[in-house]
């Protein structure tokens, strides 16, 4: 097995993890950050896949813009989720 | 949003002409290498919200006002739709500088080379005109979000 391959294994589990802290986690700029990461690491695995394209505009609009909007919308209403 | 602390003010001023250098070599590189008029405008937009976050939107709204940006994405619109009637004699969308010589109009040499800027006739012009529709349209809907949230939180100040 070569390093590509192993690459082609880990990234996309890396992107689960980070899906899942922005699901689990309870303050919700440490999940905006972990969906930013998530987009990241999405757009490094467009790379990998050779659409650098797509790569780019997944890095400039996920991992920025929607970040930015995210915490301007948080920034309205209180940082913590509430307790089920 | 507030303004922030002065480390992030600097070094969002330090950074923000790379991003914008990087953004426009996107866009003006977009028929030869990946990317174009979307993927550097995202890149130009994500410099301009960096420094509305790390200024608050309403300084930042005092420097770009939101009308001007409503130009600029008319401009972008209109450009893009001119230069596909330019063409009309011949068909929608007809590459009329193409290999004519003077601005974008030069014949790429065959074979692998680095890459001739000069070519391809109107697609760096549309290229231009799609970048900046999208710095526009991607700055403004930031900006306005900015606004409001400010604008809602003096409504509850003065409420309570």
């Amino acid at each position: 097995m070569d390093l590509l391959s192993l690459v082609h294994i880990i990234l996309p589990l890396l992107i689960v993890v980070a899906a899942g802290f922005a699901v689990l986690l309870r303050d919700l700029i440490s999940c905006t950050i972990a969906l930013a990461a998530m987009s990241l690491l999405l757009s490094l695995e467009f790379y990998i896949l050779h659409a650098p394209d797509v790569a780019i505009a997944e890095a400039g609009v996920g991992a920025c813009i929607t970040t930015a909007i995210i915490i301007l919308a948080i920034s309205m209403t209180k940082r913590e989720e509430d307790e089920r | 949003m507030s303004e922030m602390s002065k480390i992030v003010r600097s070094i969002s001023n330090l950074l923000l002409p790379f991003i914008l250098i990087y953004g426009f070599y996107i866009i003006l590189h977009g028929h030869l290498t990946p990317g174009g008029g979307f993927q550097g405008g995202a890149v130009v937009a994500s410099g301009l919200i960096m420094v509305l976050v790390a200024y608050g939107s309403e300084r930042f709204a005092s420097w770009v006002k939101e009308k001007h940006l409503s130009i600029l994405e008319s401009v972008g619109a209109l450009g893009f739709i001119s230069l596909a009637f330019l063409g009309l004699s011949t068909a929608f969308f007809y590459n009329f500088l193409a290999g004519k010589g003077g601005l974008f109009g030069d014949i790429p040499p065959e074979g692998s080379n680095p890459g001739a800027l000069n070519t391809a006739g109107t697609l760096p012009l549309m290229n231009l005109a799609v970048g900046l529709k999208v710095i526009a349209g991607l700055a403004s809907i930031v900006l306005v979000m900015g606004l409001a949230s400010h604008y809602f939180r003096q409504e509850e100040k003065n409420d309570t």
